[in-house]
């Protein structure tokens, strides 16, 4: 009766993301009937050439980003909790994101004061990728140093705080020192962005975030282990140093790739987790990494519906909409009786 | 049932490392653990029961000597050889989750699935006999945090159970229990030990429960370790300087803790 529940569950969510997917690609400032969406993904011809140039430059690659950033973080989220045994971890909210955002800025704002060739290679697509993982992946390394040293799951939230201020002030130094062009770009990038990735971009990020999920698909019985607690998870045999490694790399590749190519997003790998948590009623990883997978999907997906604001073609910042939904979700959660679990 | 010793030490020191200076918390510790036998381990607080267990279930290397489980030094099993070898239950609460009854039981056979954690046949069987044994089935929908004190101990003993080892240790699985759910836990540990060929060990304050039920008692007092059958430490008065303090004696002919100038 309860696994019938849940297959019916995930076959509805299976569909709500198809749905999801041609709807963002056929809503836009140029609306596309979706017939003919459907007709172009499937390999046909959209009737208007305008329409066929629209969706293959432009929704396609916008739509298929959004997906794989809405898995990617929220999963890294996922792992983060259980990793953690903090119900509120997340990579934006540990700093991770705050990480990524730094590598990104010393790349982009910093390229100038390396001269010539070395200079304009860390600016390519792969030295800002590259400089955004190790980012996340340092912030990552000190909060779990922190978390070691002091068993109190508050506590690694406020260090996830001071890198949020700690990037920030940093980055406000490096504005003294770029010019005004790179720091357009560099504003232009914390604000977050799903479209623009060329199609080379995406096949990047695609490899990028199936390695992070990958990871986390070998990590899924040791996290049931980690539900436990440490003690009890190596006494079932679990290599606890090797299942932190392989969770530190896959946030790590997730959140820094993710954040590098879409700018940094608040609150999709907080609150994702929750939602199905809530709604499979499970802290079964086996059920939880896929309903996190596609949940994240589909919330990206109606998130980037919404910053194309419905007959207008104003963009909205994806994470001014991230964060307009993602706060109220998690003041929610903590405000619920029940203690927020794992 | 055959008699085999499954753990020993030999003059084990144990204690802690400090940068430097060793601190030790008892010395010259043997003991044997063998199946089919209930074991107690008792002694007051600070005395070391915690790092002995620590010590011998490989979490922390003894300072000097070796922790043999089946002739062989601890420190060489890998976790995975260890956790076939020996399941824990533990004091520490269990972070926050929704487990059920049943997935938390079913965890304990982690040492042999496959890379997913699927479970087998065989496996299911071996959760459905640790439910059985420990009267759990029922609760097996239930979140654990549905649970009592009580419900939740013996989940947990089944999930050890479930875990299928020779050797059992629980670090006071009585503590927060009411009589009732103290001797029907007790009564459990001793049908298993004696049904089922485990050797289980498991410390304690409830000196008194554990002088009429354990097969053998570990017992720590400062400086030394003694184990024996109960009927043998009492014959050689030991109970009398368990606690340092004039006012708790052992009446020998009651089998119990008396208490003086109250």
């Amino acid at each position: 009766m309860q696994s019938q529940k849940r297959h019916i569950l995930f076959i509805l969510l299976g569909f709500a993301v198809l749905l999801l997917f041609v709807l963002n690609i056929s809503l836009g400032p140029v609306r596309i009937p979706t017939r003919e969406v459907i007709e172009s993904l499937m390999g046909g011809n959209a009737s208007k050439e305008t329409w066929q140039y629209i969706i293959i430059n432009y929704r396609l690659p916008k739509a298929i980003t959004a997906i794989l950033a809405g898995m990617g973080l929220s999963v890294s989220g996922l792992l983060m909790q259980t990793l953690f045994r903090n119900p509120l971890a997340g990579p934006y909210v540990l700093g991770l994101t705050s990480g990524s955002s730094l590598g990104v800025a010393f790349v982009v704002l910093g390229a100038g004061l390396i001269p010539g060739f070395l200079g304009s290679l860390l600016l390519s697509s792969a030295g800002i990728i590259i400089a955004s993982c190790l980012g996340s992946l340092l912030v990552m390394i000190a909060v779990l140093i922190v978390s070691q040293r002091l068993r109190d799951t508050m506590a690694i939230l406020i260090v996830g705080l001071m890198f949020g201020s700690f990037t920030s002030a940093i980055v406000g130094v490096l504005t003294y020192y770029s010019t005004a062009e790179q720091l357009q770009k560099y504003s232009f990038w914390v604000l977050g962005n799903l479209g623009n990735l060329s199609w080379t971009s995406i096949g990047i990020l695609s490899v990028s975030v199936f390695t992070g999920l990958l990871m986390a698909v070998f990590s899924i019985k040791p996290l049931n282990a980690l539900l436990l607690g440490e003690n009890y998870a190596k006494s079932l045999g679990l290599n606890y140093k090797k299942t932190q490694l392989v969770i530190i790399f896959a946030t790590s590749i997730l959140a820094g790739s993710i954040t590098a190519f879409a700018g940094p997003i608040a609150f999709i790998g907080l609150a994702v987790p929750h939602i199905a948590k809530l709604t499979f009623n499970t802290s079964n990883h086996n059920i939880l990494f896929w309903a996190t997978l596609l949940i994240g999907a589909a919330v990206m997906l109606v998130c980037d519906i919404l910053s194309q604001i419905p007959g207008s073609d104003i963009t909205l910042p994806i994470n001014a909409i991230t964060s307009i939904i993602g706060a109220p979700v998690v003041i929610w959660l903590l405000l619920r009786k029940r203690k927020m679990l794992l | 049932m055959m008699e085999t010793k499954i753990l020993e030490t030999q003059d084990i020191s144990i204690g802690y490392t400090h940068s430097k200076s060793q601190n030790v918390v008892a010395q010259n510790i043997s003991i044997s653990l063998t199946r089919g036998k209930l074991i107690s381990l008792i002694g007051a607080n600070g005395i070391g029961k915690s790092t002995l267990l620590r010590t011998i279930t490989g979490i922390q290397k003894p300072l000097l000597g070796n922790v043999l489980l089946n002739d062989k030094n601890i420190s060489q099993y890998t976790t995975l050889e260890l956790a076939q070898q020996l399941s824990l239950v533990l004091t520490e609460k269990l972070p926050p989750s929704s487990l059920t009854v049943f997935e938390l039981i079913a965890l304990g056979r982690q040492p042999y699935t496959n890379w997913l954690g699927q479970i087998t046949a065989d496996d299911s069987r071996q959760i459905h006999h640790a439910m059985e044994i420990t009267e759990t089935a029922h609760l097996a929908v239930k979140k654990y945090y549905e649970l009592s004190d009580g419900q939740l101990q013996k989940v947990l003993v089944a999930r050890a159970i479930a875990q299928d080892t020779p050797l059992i240790v629980l670090d006071e699985p009585t503590t927060h229990l009411d009589l009732q759910n103290k001797v029907g836990l007790f009564k459990l540990l001793k049908k298993l030990a004696h049904e089922s060929g485990k050797a289980i060990l498991f410390s304690t304050h409830d000196i008194d429960m554990a002088i009429q039920l354990s097969d053998e008692m570990i017992l720590m007092a400062s400086g030394n370790v003694i184990q024996d059958t109960p009927e043998k430490l009492i014959s050689i008065n030991v109970f009398d300087n368990l606690f340092e303090n004039d006012s708790i004696t052992f009446d020998r002919d009651k089998v119990k803790f008396v208490f003086k100038n109250l």
